[in-house]
């Protein structure tokens, strides 16, 4: 018997050698394979592998990589990256997109290309602000709303259904109005209700496991409920909240930008997409790069971030996330 | 009986919502300032000026009782004077509303007539072509930002192809004012005059394009997702096999059920089209209420912001009872279930 497992287990680790000397097999040959013996794949390779069939994920995964690489490298990269003050230079204002200035100039002469990039460092800052402050809120008080049930959850959900009675963009212009404008209030303003739609979410996933066998199976044993919550139901929810986040990363930076364009946002001189769309658009159709660049530019991250969504959405296959 | 049930459950929740949403303003508008007193009359008042209008607005009673008095206010339609019109903010909001109401209407009709058609289309040649269309409308609709599309559509439409009139509700120097409900499409039919109702269509149809797009990448993808769910059913196999034919099943067995979640998340897409309202009336030169709120926000005129904050709350919470009241009409499972 013993010798007859380890038999089995020096072909299986042959398998494996032979397996990593073939890696530019053909896929159809790789799938064959999986079937045929698909504990020797492993879940992080089976991940990837799946991932990198999804057209739309890959592409969109790249989109938000090279946004991020770019923003993070803004003062390395850009051509100009004096111009993301108040740099003034008339001489070169209203220039048309040339190999010189890519984007074009704006109307005080300044680089639209670099203020774009740098533009972004802002847009996904508020990602990370928003996202980061609304996911660990959300998620805990959906947990709580869907295990512990009764007032608990009465309280939390009722909060939420009326935190989501207030449209974002008008919460985050209340708030612009209390506060003065600026770049904190406004991520306090994103912020403030966004851990809704998160809540709802996790909420609706941890009802549907509190009854399965393997939470029940964690109460027998006596976890406590920190464990439960967080060990037994939040790696459940995980996926989803990826897919949701993704999703949301784009709507966050259309609402970010949206403030801003509104004039609620950021304070010129610092180079915000949103603000350089509504200075450029005085100056349309005539001087059409000056808005219609840098709100390409919005569209582009935030098309990243949907098709990623969207990608993870198909490969996680949790369908209800929108 | 089930069903009227269901809607009173519904309207109970509603009024509970609304007080909460009242709450939430009396917060912003008078917790977080610190003091609106001060805020109001500026840095160079005196601190008698400052304490008179404190008592004045009852500003130096207890937090619950500020409460109190602001909600009785607000059950009389009171939302106090806003300080740049200084007319009444219920009266301000009235004279706006009419065309927000009819923008997000046509908003809506538009996203419904032409979402849900590309989303049956989707689903009917699914992995064809037409899927593939519509799944990039559905997504580039999503990601454009909706000031941006709206100055696109203006810059294409006005001033490249001049089709379509830019800016406003009406032509320049018609006299027509829309006083009987207030919405300058319908009130021209009822006065017959047909002229003013083609132009009150033409001011309408890129605004409410740009605000319909969003939404109705969201109705073609649910559309067609749930339609391809409801496709799966049982019963649907069995009226293939009943030998009933192709357009009654799918018009009368698999749409019928499929329009249930597209309204449902009319009623949360709703929330976000009142957003974009905002940037779209001030691109358009749209005298509607967020038009108006923009301006007053500006001018950090409480009252107002607040009033028009809380007129979008309770136009959310009663377009989502409407639909309630809808998707229990097309799926009587929804009436049953809801009651319970």
């Amino acid at each position: 018997m013993a010798v007859l497992s380890h038999q089995n287990q020096e072909a299986r680790s042959a398998n494996r050698r032979d397996r990593d000397q073939e890696s530019a097999a053909s896929s159809a040959d790789r799938r064959d394979q999986d079937q045929a013996a698909p504990r020797r794949v492993s879940t992080a390779y089976q991940s990837w592998y799946r991932f990198s069939r999804n057209p739309t994920a890959v592409i969109g995964a790249a989109i938000v990589i090279f946004c991020v690489l770019i923003a993070i490298a803004a003062p390395w990269i850009t051509p100009y990256p004096e111009h993301v003050g108040a740099v003034v230079n008339f001489k070169a204002r209203h220039l048309p997109p040339t190999l010189a200035h890519w984007f074009g100039t704006d109307d005080v002469g300044r680089d639209i290309f670099s203020r774009v990039i740098f533009g972004y460092r802002i847009s996904l800052l508020l990602v990370v602000v928003v996202l980061g402050s609304a996911i660990p809120v959300g998620a805990l008080l959906g947990m709580m709303a869907g295990y512990f049930g009764g007032w608990t959850e009465i309280v939390i959900m009722r909060v939420t259904d009326i935190a989501l009675a207030i449209p974002p963009l008008v919460m985050a212009l209340a708030v612009a109005a209390v506060l003065s404008p600026s770049l904190v209030n406004s991520m306090l303003a994103v912020a403030v209700l966004w851990w809704t739609w998160h809540a709802r979410l996790v909420y609706s996933i941890t009802r549907q496991i509190r009854t399965q066998e393997f939470i029940e199976a964690a109460e027998t044993l006596g976890a406590g409920k920190a464990h439960i919550l967080l060990r037994e139901i939040l790696p459940n929810c995980i996926s989803a909240i990826a897919v949701k986040a993704s999703l949301d990363a784009g709507f966050v930076i259309l609402v970010g930008a949206s403030l801003s364009f509104l004039g609620l946002g950021v304070r010129p001189p610092t180079p915000d997409l949103g603000t350089m769309v509504a200075t450029g658009s005085s100056f349309l159709p005539d001087k059409w790069w000056e808005s219609v660049l840098p709100g390409c530019a919005i569209l582009f991250v935030a098309l990243g971030f949907n098709l990623l969504g969207d990608g993870l959405r198909d490969l996680f296959d949790v369908q209800d996330v929108r | 009986m089930e069903f009227l049930l269901f809607l009173v459950r519904r309207g109970l929740w509603s009024i509970l919502v609304l007080v909460g949403l009242s709450m939430v303003i009396f917060v912003i508008a008078r917790v977080v300032p610190g003091d609106p007193a001060r805020m109001a009359l500026g840095p160079t008042a005196t601190k008698e000026q400052v304490a008179d209008l404190q008592h004045k607005l009852g500003l130096d009673r207890p937090i619950v009782e500020q409460y109190g008095l602001f909600v009785a206010a607000l059950s009389h339609g009171d939302l106090g004077r806003s300080l740049l019109s200084e007319r009444q903010v219920t009266a301000d909001i009235r004279d706006s509303f009419a065309a927000t109401f009819e923008l997000v209407v046509a908003t809506i009709l538009l996203a419904m007539t032409v979402g849900v058609p590309l989303g049956i289309v989707a689903a009917r040649w699914k992995d064809k072509w037409p899927d593939t269309v519509v799944r990039l409308i559905a997504i580039f609709s999503a990601v454009t930002p909706t000031f941006f599309l709206a100055l696109l559509l203006q810059i294409l439409a006005g001033y490249v192809l001049h089709v379509l009139p830019t800016t406003g509700r009406l032509e320049h120097g018609t006299s027509f004012v829309p006083d009987i409900t207030g919405l300058a499409v319908v009130d021209s039919l009822l006065r017959g005059q047909l002229s003013v109702t083609l132009d009150a269509l033409r001011h309408l149809l890129l605004p409410a394009i740009a605000l319909a797009a969003a939404t109705m990448g969201q109705m073609a993808r649910i559309t067609r997702a749930s339609m391809l769910e409801v496709a799966h059913q049982d019963y649907i196999e069995a009226s293939r096999a009943f030998g009933i034919p192709d357009w009654v099943r799918v018009l009368k067995y698999t749409l019928r059920p499929s329009f249930v979640p597209p309204l449902t998340i009319m009623g949360l897409e709703f929330a976000s089209m009142i957003g974009n309202a905002f940037v779209v009336e001030l691109i358009f030169s749209w005298p509607g209420m967020a038009a108006y709120g923009i301006r007053t926000i500006l001018q950090k005129d409480l009252n107002a912001v607040m009033g028009v904050v809380m007129v979008s709350g309770v136009f959310f919470v009663l377009v989502n009872l409407l639909i309630d009241v809808l998707v229990g009409f097309v799926d009587p499972r929804v009436r049953i279930r809801g009651a319970r």
